[in-house]
């Protein structure tokens, strides 16, 4: 087992849907370290492009490399959704979905199941039906399942689009934790607010095209391109 | 889950071959297990014999059918003239004849096609075919179906010919009996199924007594040299016991309200 | 005769209804009596029917859990014949299995034809299209919601189909007591694989069609009275077995 899956290389990459391009050519590198923000107007082609490095999306032309074999590659990620995916499960059985998926005894999860429940204030509903839960519990549900993996690299699309203040808060309390932990974030987001507070760097999107990506104290200052600054002042671009 | 399925695959099997007294099959005919007589004789075949015969209840064309297959170990019909044949070609060993009973013509209680006026049964069939009234045939080769056959043919009618109110069903003695009940129709039917058959609604015995109408039962047992599984000597000692005195009694015995159904009459084997 | 048009008959409503009272009467008292021979072909109409969907649901509700789940270049036109399957005429389903199990037929050796086995073999071939379609259809609907979570957590086929299965259990349910349903109802098929001989392959309903022959219709529709009772009970024990009932949901 290498140490790191990363860096994450996209060379010419583009995806298609009968036929259709729907995003690129994209070159970009996902260097070991770092939060990365990715932006850009609806439509622009930022769930395509998460899904495409994870895997969900087909390549049509170009390449996506990580280092490592691929069962090695695709175990040290995870993803989370704009809406969560649910199991028709209690929140324990959600939680130890993924380590049961891995071979993990039953006993042996147990405590790491319990413990990642208290991190997310539901480790009193945890014989709830996971069905039942609110959005905002349910997200912090999906996060938790996905970080209970131990990934190298988490990648979220806009996790909190739908959610409230707090549960905003919480969350991005935990992603902010889960980063200096060392697990490389990748994250779509719509919130200018959020993307200042969490990116390290930034992915902006655009048409389909990676238009601007860079270190975020640069892009906030100073983005490099008219449409990037256009987005940063509220205007409307399509 | 394999676990399960395996264990009830297991027990169906287990189950299947469970043997409890010596079993072998025969195949009979609808009107001989109608009559009720089968009920009378089996738990005395048993007791006498220790043989557990059962009993496959289909036309005498399927039977003739299963007896060719090696599917049942005997057969009891009453169909001469397939039985014959069945018997030359060598699927059976010999026809034993072991009893007999009578058809009867049925239809509604006043009679508007008038056969109870026939003094035969060609007299019968001319009076139905001239009064296209419904008529209730079994149409499905059985033994009663080709005793219907051959009393047209005999009067010198083709069935084939008439219209509408000849009304071929395909089933056995009781669903055409429930046809004929529904309709108000005339039909053939053997004595012991008419008088055991529940459900008679209008319909009367109307003609009856022509030696035209005897319906004679025999006992074939299945060639063992066509099917090496054929249980032959069980068999034979269920023929031993069809042809005895007590067999005998018990056939001649036989009432339903109080009406003699079946009269024993085996002779040795042709 | 029958009535003119517009003209109530009365005598043969009264007949009828004097039928209908008669069989419900028949069947209180098969029942009170606990007959010997009703307690018989009622537990053999059971194991005939149980078996069948054990055997039925073991191969249709995998099957079709893996329909939803696996792209292949025929999978339309399996899934077209299987439902087309679901509509299989008991009749000749009871045919073909009585001609490969005749003594002169391919199987013949195994002496199955006219055995509670052959029976149970005619029954899984009728039911398992029906409990694989209902299992595919419920588990198409849930494989739309867990697609992207099974994938992106980097299941094999097999770990998603008993995900699948575990998580869709009420809904295969439904699937395998839709298959009892049509199992325990049905008669074609086992009248001519079974021979309905009494003390060996006689059920529920072959006895009826029986009766029915004999024009015994007060026995008959007491016989169906236990029938429809027994499959009532079925669905409630194995609805309470499952606690379903448990939690709210469907």
């Amino acid at each position: 087992m290498v140490d790191t899956i990363l860096p994450l290389v996209l060379t010419g990459a583009v995806a298609k849907r009968r036929g259709k391009r729907l995003i690129g050519p994209i070159d970009a590198e996902i260097g070991p370290v770092g939060f990365t923000i990715v932006m850009g107007p609806n439509g622009s082609g930022k769930t395509t492009l998460l899904r495409l490095m994870h895997g969900l999306q087909r390549l049509a032309e170009g390449t996506v490399d990580w280092q490592g074999t691929q069962i090695d590659v695709q175990k040290r990620q995870a993803y989370v959704f704009q809406n969560p995916i649910m199991l028709r499960r209690s929140v324990k059985e959600n939680l130890s979905y993924p380590l049961s998926l891995r071979g993990v005894s039953k006993s042996s999860a147990t405590k790491t199941v319990n413990d990642w429940a208290g991190r997310i204030h539901l480790d009193r509903a945890l014989e709830q039906d996971a069905m039942m839960l609110s959005g905002g519990e349910k997200q912090k549900l999906a996060l938790a399942r996905a970080l209970i993996q131990k990934p190298d690299v988490l990648f979220l699309d806009e996790p909190c689009a739908n959610l409230d203040g707090r549960a905003t808060r919480e969350i991005e309390e935990l992603l902010l934790e889960t980063s200096r932990a060392g697990t490389r974030i990748v994250m779509a987001t719509h919130d200018m607010g959020q993307a200042r507070r969490l990116a390290t760097d930034v992915m902006f999107m655009l048409q389909g095209n990676l238009h601007e990506f860079g270190a975020a104290k640069q892009f906030f200052a100073q983005p490099e391109t008219p449409q990037a600054r256009a987005f940063l002042n509220g205007d409307i671009i399509e | 889950m394999m676990r399960i399925v395996l264990s009830a695959i297991l027990l169906v099997f287990a189950w299947g071959s469970a043997s409890r007294a010596e079993q072998m099959k025969l195949a009979v005919t609808t009107s001989f297990h109608n009559s009720g007589l089968a009920d009378i004789l089996l738990p005395a075949i048993l007791r006498d014999t220790g043989l557990d015969v059962q009993l496959l209840v289909v036309g005498t064309g399927q039977a003739l059918r299963l007896g060719r297959a090696g599917d049942v170990d005997a057969i009891l019909v009453h169909s001469r003239a397939d039985e014959v044949e069945f018997v030359a070609r060598g699927y059976g060993t010999y026809r034993r004849e072991i009893m007999y009973n009578d058809f009867v013509f049925v239809g509604p209680a006043s009679d508007p096609a008038a056969i109870g006026a026939a003094k035969n049964a060609t007299q019968v069939m001319h009076a139905l075919a001239l009064a296209k009234l419904p008529f209730v045939s079994r149409g499905d080769d059985s033994g009663t179906h080709k005793k219907e056959l051959s009393l047209w043919r005999a009067a010198g009618l083709d069935h084939t010919e008439f219209g509408a109110w000849y009304r071929a069903v395909g089933a056995g003695m009781g669903a055409a009996l429930n046809t004929g009940s529904a309709m108000n129709a005339y039909l053939l039917s053997d004595r012991a199924s008419w008088q055991n058959f529940r459900n008679k609604g209008d319909l009367a015995i109307l003609s009856a007594g022509d030696p035209a109408l005897i319906n004679q039962y025999a006992y074939i047992p299945v060639n063992p040299d066509l099917h090496g599984h054929i249980k032959a000597n069980r068999a034979a000692r269920l023929e031993i016991w069809l042809t005895s005195d007590s067999a005998k009694t018990l056939i001649n015995d036989y009432k339903i309200s109080g009406m003699t159904m079946f009269t024993f009459n085996a002779r040795s084997a042709d | 005769m029958s009535p003119k048009p517009g003209q109530v008959d009365r005598a043969g409503l009264v007949h009828a209804m004097s039928d209908i009272f008669e069989g419900l009467k028949a069947a209180f008292w098969l029942l009170v009596a606990l007959d010997r021979d009703l307690v018989e072909i009622t537990l053999r109409s059971l194991q005939v029917s149980l078996s069948a969907l054990v055997i039925a649901s073991a191969i249709g509700l995998p099957f079709g859990t893996w329909l939803a789940i696996r792209r292949f270049r025929h999978r339309r036109t399996a899934i077209a014949v299987m439902n087309a399957l679901m509509g299989l005429p008991p009749v000749v389903v009871g045919l073909v299995v009585y001609m490969l199990f005749s003594r002169t037929g391919p199987f013949g050796v195994f002496g199955l034809l006219f055995t509670p086995a052959a029976m149970i073999i005619a029954q899984v071939i009728i039911i398992t299209p029906l409990i694989a379609s209902i299992a595919h259809q419920s588990m198409r609907e849930l494989w739309a919601d867990y697609h992207d979570l099974l994938i992106s957590l980097n299941t094999g086929h097999w770990q998603r189909i008993r995900t699948l299965m575990w998580d869709g259990r009420r809904a295969l349910l439904t699937a395998s007591l839709a298959g009892f349903g049509r199992a325990i109802g049905e008669v074609g098929a086992i009248m001519i694989v079974g021979g309905n001989i009494d003390h060996a392959t006689r059920v529920l309903t072959t006895a009826i069609a029986l009766e029915t022959g004999k024009g015994d219709f007060a026995l008959a529709l007491g016989l169906g009275c236990v029938l429809i009772g027994l499959a009532i009970v079925v669905n409630l024990a194995i609805h309470r077995l499952s606690r379903t009932e448990r939690d709210g949901r469907w």
